[in-house]
């Protein structure tokens, strides 16, 4: 047992399973959003919730792989607690997505794919969002931004900083593995309030 | 919260419940929920399919099938379970419909859906919405386990019959992981079971063996979301609103370089250019009109003097392209078509699932060529060769995939040959505002 193992599959996850399960006919058909909620909770499809899903949904661990390397969203890295989605595809190029990539690229100091030192942030390039008419648009998490602006980017990273250092957050947050950053000094924007919370959360 | 906008052409029929709160169920009873279904099950399935022919639906998705028609290849007398299945996968660029739909009305979906239900015969229906839209998900969800409690959903439907006289129907609802190929029926059906999101091939088609193997129906969201209305209104005076052969009204998703981008729902066979001059406020900044995608990403761009048309599947393929997904896509004449159609490409080299090499490979290719091109490597040959390619892919895949990505490459190519050509000689792109932010 490594210590992944023992955080895998909280009560609350275990019983969502077997809801999912028991409603299915096929038990298969839970497997797609068994891997979705066990990402949300351990924050990747590792080693270990491969293992425990194949088990549970009664099939080889090579056949969860098969089916999860399919899915876009699945990942097989861990990725910060606020990870960053920015559309980047036709509606929102043509209203500045790019510029908006930038800029989140400039304010975290890190490319497509890469985890901040903090851990508090990931980002990523991603195809449509579902939000063209309200282009360009990000999510972070599930929370969708929408009509963004270059100059929006600061506030909404502020909003999220903020988000992790109030109490009673953080504890099942998506990839949240490494610590409570630094010793509280830093303080968030004052812009974080306007725009850092998730507008649909 | 996505804007909603408005519009005094349009005809709110979809549209009627937004932003009214129909989320709960109490407003939604209010406002007239649940008495199509009602209706429909004390009329049978004869008279919803007849009414669903008469009202002229078609698909949502994007091919324009009818769905009276659909409905009725279902097999009344066969022992398998038969399904219903909604598809909200909503992934084609340049479409954000459905995500209206499961904010504002989730209940027109179960509505519609139980509706689809009793005309085939399903006791079972599945709810699939796109991994991204969580949030939609969770309304979705409430809006379902409150259609149980109020005994709409279940052994024995609004308690028109008892234990064993009374009409089943369950509804599931379930996640996807992020897929834009699970948007296709076969592949759709094909995640619900647990699998790769892989495209069957057809025949036989998912009227006879779907799900699990059963008889399925599969509708696109804002289908479902129509057919509680059509019944509400009636079959003809729906059909009225919309134009020849293409009845009712459609969710029109404006975005790109438009004044006013937003959802409006506007007949059948609305015409474009008013659509984006006097709907969608013009082309942004008081612009000029380089091109417009009409109905979504995978659909054949048309020229500003091509746009006069009427927005109905039968005009839009006439002109040559597809109404598509009606995701009306606004490009201004400060855009380098070559970088949008490298951005076009890069989405479906992205989405292809690899399973027919013309899509797999043809994808690959013409990303390289397009990246190449539009970074100022490009050749003259490399035109006819880019052409030849998507030529190649068209109907030689086992899903529309395939076709989806090499039409609109086509349609680049062969109306903005001139653009093309002239990165040979402004290397690498001579329009200065997209010519940085190339996709790679």
């Amino acid at each position: 047992m490594n210590s992944e193992s023992l955080s895998l599959f909280s009560p609350h996850l275990a019983a969502r399973f077997d809801a999912l399960a028991a409603r299915y006919t096929v038990k298969r058909s839970a497997l797609v959003p068994m891997l979705l909620y066990a990402q949300d909770e351990i924050g990747y499809i590792s080693d270990a919730v491969v293992v425990e899903v194949a088990q549970r949904v009664g099939v080889t661990e090579l056949e969860v792989r098969n089916v999860a390397t399919y899915y876009s969203m699945l990942r097989f890295r861990p990725v910060g607690r606020y990870h960053v989605q920015v559309c980047t595809n036709i509606s929102c190029m043509l209203r500045g997505a790019n510029e908006i990539y930038e800029r989140f690229q400039q304010e975290l100091g890190v490319a497509s794919g890469v985890v901040t030192a903090d851990g508090l942030f990931s980002l990523e390039e991603v195809e449509c969002i579902g939000a063209c008419s309200w282009a360009p648009a990000i999510q972070v998490n599930y929370d969708f931004h929408d009509e963004l602006t270059p100059w929006l980017v600061a506030g909404i990273l502020a909003g999220y900083r903020e988000k992790a250092w109030a109490p009673g957050d953080g504890s099942s947050s998506p990839g949240w593995e490494a610590g409570v950053p630094g010793d509280g000094a830093s303080s968030p924007g004052p812009q974080a309030d306007a725009e850092g919370k998730g507008r649909n959360a | 919260m996505p804007r909603l906008v408005s519009h005094p052409d349009e005809v709110k029929i979809v549209t009627r419940r937004f932003g009214q709160g129909a989320a709960e169920i109490d407003r939604y009873l209010e406002l007239g929920g649940y008495q199509s279904a009602k209706k429909c099950l004390e009329q049978g399935a004869e008279w919803i399919i007849a009414e669903m022919k008469a009202s002229g639906l078609r698909g949502r998705g994007g091919a324009g099938f009818p769905t009276g028609m659909k409905w009725s290849f279902v097999p009344k007398q066969l022992d398998k379970p038969k399904f219903v299945v909604v598809n909200g996968d909503e992934s084609e660029p340049g479409t954000c419909k459905d995500h209206l739909i499961f904010l504002h009305d989730p209940h027109s979906v179960i509505e519609g859906a139980i509706i689809a239900g009793l005309a085939i015969g399903a006791k079972q229906g599945f709810i699939y919405l796109r991994g991204e839209y969580r949030y939609l998900l969770e309304i979705m969800e409430k809006a379902v386990a409150d259609a149980y409690a109020r005994g709409f959903l279940g052994k024995n439907i609004f308690g028109l019959g008892d234990e064993s006289t009374g009409t089943e129907f369950q509804i599931i609802t379930q996640t996807g992981a992020g897929a834009y190929e699970v948007g296709e029926e076969s592949a759709l059906m094909e995640s619900v079971e647990g699998k790769r999101g892989v495209p069957r091939i057809k025949p036989p088609f998912p009227a006879l063996v779907g799900l699990y193997g059963g008889p399925t129906v599969i509708n696109n969201a804002e289908t479902i979301a129509t057919v509680p209305h059509v019944i509400a209104m009636g079959a003809a005076a729906y059909a009225a609103v919309g134009s020849e052969r293409n009845g009712g009204t459609r969710l029109f998703s404006l975005s790109g370089h438009i004044e006013r981008p937003g959802v409006y729902e506007l007949p059948m066979g609305y015409n474009l250019k008013k659509m984006i001059y006097e709907v969608g406020g013009g082309v942004k900044g008081g612009r000029g009109l380089k091109a417009v995608i009409p109905g979504g990403c995978s659909t054949p761009v048309l020229l500003p003097e091509e746009i006069d048309i009427g927005m109905d599947f039968d005009q839009v393929a006439k002109a040559g392209s597809m109404l598509g997904s009606a995701g009306v896509v606004v490009i201004d004449d400060q855009t380098c078509i070559v970088e949008f159609a490298l951005r076009t490409i890069s989405f479906y080299q992205h989405e292809s699932c690899g399973w027919c090499i013309p899509c797999r490979e043809g994808t690959d290719w013409l990303k390289k060529s397009l990246t190449r091109f539009h970074a100022g490597f490009g050749e003259a040959k490399d035109i006819d060769n880019m052409q030849y390619i998507a030529e190649n892919m068209m109907g030689r895949t086992f899903c529309p995939l395939g076709d989806a990505a090499a039409g609109p490459i086509l349609g680049f190519v062969k109306k903005f040959r001139k653009e093309f050509e002239e990165h040979l000689n402004g290397r690498p792109c001579p329009f200065a505002r997209h010519g940085e932010s190339a996709v790679g």
